[in-house]
């Protein structure tokens, strides 16, 4: 490939995560002034657990490695991002420009929780490194309930939001959820291009086969712990998010449930598809708000934990591997074909038609 | 220079709990070798073959591939020093196309980073490509580019065994342990693939190690020939001085007799 062509693939590649992220925000506005509060929060939560759920997807689904201990890392960038914003040092940067940032911190404090507990747990497989990340997600759970500087079991309050940024028309909801987009479409992006690049490639031969990727030259303890560690950062950029949209944090919030709520929706997504996993995400915090809740309020019967429940066994007969498998969005016929009529119709090489996500048949 | 040693196994030994499936293993492989192991099911042969990739830590002995000793060594470093294998029961990355397949083992050659696939960078483009037109040419050489894009459980056993061999070349090794490469073919494939062998050890200037428990097959193709029984060496040479050797012949007819109708 020429230098050229390369360049005008990589100028491409530019726009696509910049449109989402623009796409999502004019969805925001919409909901802003068509919902009630209630239904504001729960949208934001989709955010908080799309990102949680790719994340934990690139170690189980990618690369193989049964985590349980996913809520941990999750609490450690929620917790971190919380303290940092109550500390005044922080109040020097401006609001928007603040609350934008504050998840690439409790990132970076998840990634090194993760490289931490990655070291030494990966030279175990299977049920051993589930019981290890289990252990590691109720060691940060009773750390943060014995730690008086973020509230002990009281827990952590008044966490600070965004206020939005008046003076150019975004109220602090629209500014909350555009931070959210940005970090939601930042974490699929880059997820999605690792996985679908060659370098990506060691992941899955990791999950495939350790054996056969080590005669092969992988380093298989090494991409272990890149997993844990890329994985790590964004459920800590999920904690942040979620910190600050319900500005309060109790160490009970971060229990193995957590973690389990999180396997369930990339197994039922499809473990190794993320396209399944945003789906699953968006509908496992959207059924308990909207269809259980009700279903509860008529019936004054808390059915939901088996309404729940039912749903999970009967899916996981029928659809074993999950909702898609490990197939994606443009894995299906009719996306191809639809994107060649596209392509077609702006006039270019179907060839061409790279987005921020191209499939791999088309990285050439 | 031609003599130069490869690979020395000195003395080497694998118990399994009492069980010695390996014992005094000493092999010498030259330059641009290619030297047959055989033996009858259980000698030992492919216990030997984790020992010398690092696979297995052996009890004793010493294993040293290009002037590197590689006791303590990781699996994925001994197959950096520029040796590699195929596995007797096939180990591919099923879910992966071929082309995948034979891409990962090309990896510790990328000269792209993580952040470069992220961003999307030209370099990352440019990698992509060269290393997808690399596969694919590995893959041309066996037959196997037209299937570049199906998953590999999906290739019929034979052609599996063969994309085994182009993942395992596309580490760019100098030195190549193929492990019953024929096992399941009929005649007709097991002796394509014995030329194939013979090929691109010319080509690539590989050096070969290959198990094969039927020695018949190996008869035409190896300069010198290994044989081992109860994890013991109990001949060594060219093929004709191995086919007239009571020993081996004793050691075949104990366990299989057809494989022993060489002579
Ligand atoms: N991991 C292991 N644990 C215990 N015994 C083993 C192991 N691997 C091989 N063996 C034993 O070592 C002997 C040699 O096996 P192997 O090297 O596979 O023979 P070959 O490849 O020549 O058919 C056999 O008796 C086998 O049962
Ligand atoms: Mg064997």
């Amino acid at each position: 490939m020429t230098d050229q062509r390369a360049r005008g693939l990589f100028y491409r590649s530019l726009p696509s995560p910049f449109l989402a992220t623009v796409a999502l925000v004019l969805v925001g506005l919409i909901i802003e002034n068509s919902t009630n509060a209630y239904t504001q929060d729960v949208v934001l939560w989709i955010f908080t657990n799309i990102i949680l759920a790719v994340s934990l997807n690139l170690v189980s689904g990618f690369t193989g490695q049964f985590s349980l201990g996913h809520a941990g890392f999750m609490a450690v960038g929620a917790y971190l991002s919380a303290w940092c914003s109550l500390r005044p040092e922080f109040q020097a940067l401006p609001d928007p420009l603040r609350f934008t940032l504050l998840p690439a911190i409790g990132g970076l404090g998840a990634a090194a929780a993760g490289y931490i507990v990655g070291l030494p747990s990966l030279r175990l497989r299977g049920d051993y490194l589930a019981i290890v990340t289990l252990g590691f997600g109720e060691i940060i759970r009773v750390t943060l309930l014995n730690t008086e500087a973020v509230g002990g079991a009281r827990g952590l309050n008044r966490i600070p939001a965004t206020e939005g940024w008046l003076e150019i028309g975004l109220s602090p909801y629209l500014a909350q959820f555009s931070i959210a987009s940005f970090w939601t479409v930042l974490t699929i992006t880059a997820l999605w291009r690792i996985v679908h690049s060659q370098k990506g490639r060691i992941f899955l031969s990791v999950r495939e086969d350790e054996i056969a990727a080590e005669a092969m030259g992988v380093n298989v303890t090494q991409a272990k712990v890149r997993a844990f560690v890329i994985s790590a950062f964004f459920a800590g950029v999920g904690g942040s998010l979620f910190a600050h949209s319900v500005k309060y944090l109790s160490p009970a919030t971060f229990s193995f449930t957590k973690s389990v709520d999180i396997i369930i929706m990339i197994v039922l997504g499809g473990m190794g598809s993320f396209t399944g996993s945003v789906i699953a995400a968006i509908f496992i915090t959207l059924i308990p708000e909207f269809v259980l809740r009700p279903v509860q309020e008529i019936t004054k019967v808390d059915l939901r934990m088996v309404i729940y429940s039912l749903i999970l066994i009967l899916f996981m007969i029928m659809r074993p591997a999950g909702l898609l498998g490990t197939r994606e969005w443009n894995d299906f016929a009719w996306v191809k074909r639809l994107q060649l009529i596209l392509s077609r119709l702006l006039n270019r090489e179907a060839k061409d038609d790279s987005s921020n996500t191209p499939s791999p048949s088309e990285v050439s | 220079m031609n003599d130069e040693i490869l690979l020395e196994a000195k003395k080497v030994g694998m118990e399994f709990g009492g069980l010695k499936a390996v014992d005094g293993f000493d092999l010498q492989l030259r330059r641009g070798e290619l030297v047959g192991l055989i033996g009858p099911n259980g000698a030992g042969k492919t216990t030997c073959f984790n020992c010398l990739t690092g696979v297995y830590k052996p009890t004793s002995g010493e294993v040293i591939i290009r002037g590197v000793n590689i006791r303590g060594l990781k699996t994925y470093e001994v197959s950096r020093l520029g040796m590699t294998r195929t596995f007797q029961n096939i180990r591919l990355f099923k879910e992966l196309s071929v082309l995948d397949n034979v891409i990962v083992a090309g990896l510790q050659h990328a000269r792209q980073t993580v952040m470069d696939d992220v961003l999307r960078h030209p370099r990352h483009y440019v990698e992509e490509a060269r290393m997808r037109e690399r596969a694919l040419e590995l893959l041309r050489i066996f037959k196997l580019d037209i299937k570049s894009d199906q998953p590999s459980s999906s290739l019929p056993y034979g052609e599996q065994r063969r994309l085994e061999i182009v993942r395992a070349l596309a580490t760019e090794p100098r030195i190549i342990l193929l492990d019953e490469p024929a096992a399941g073919m009929n005649d007709k494939e097991t002796e394509d693939l014995m030329h194939l062998i013979a090929q691109i050890r010319r080509d690539f200037r590989l050096t070969v190690l290959l198990i094969e428990h039927d020695m018949r097959l190996v008869m035409g193709i190896c300069e010198r020939i290994v044989v081992l029984d109860h994890g013991c060496i109990i001949s060594q040479g060219t093929p004709a001085n191995i086919k007239s050797d009571p020993a081996v012949i004793a050691a075949y007819l104990g366990v299989d007799e057809k494989s022993a109708e060489v002579t």
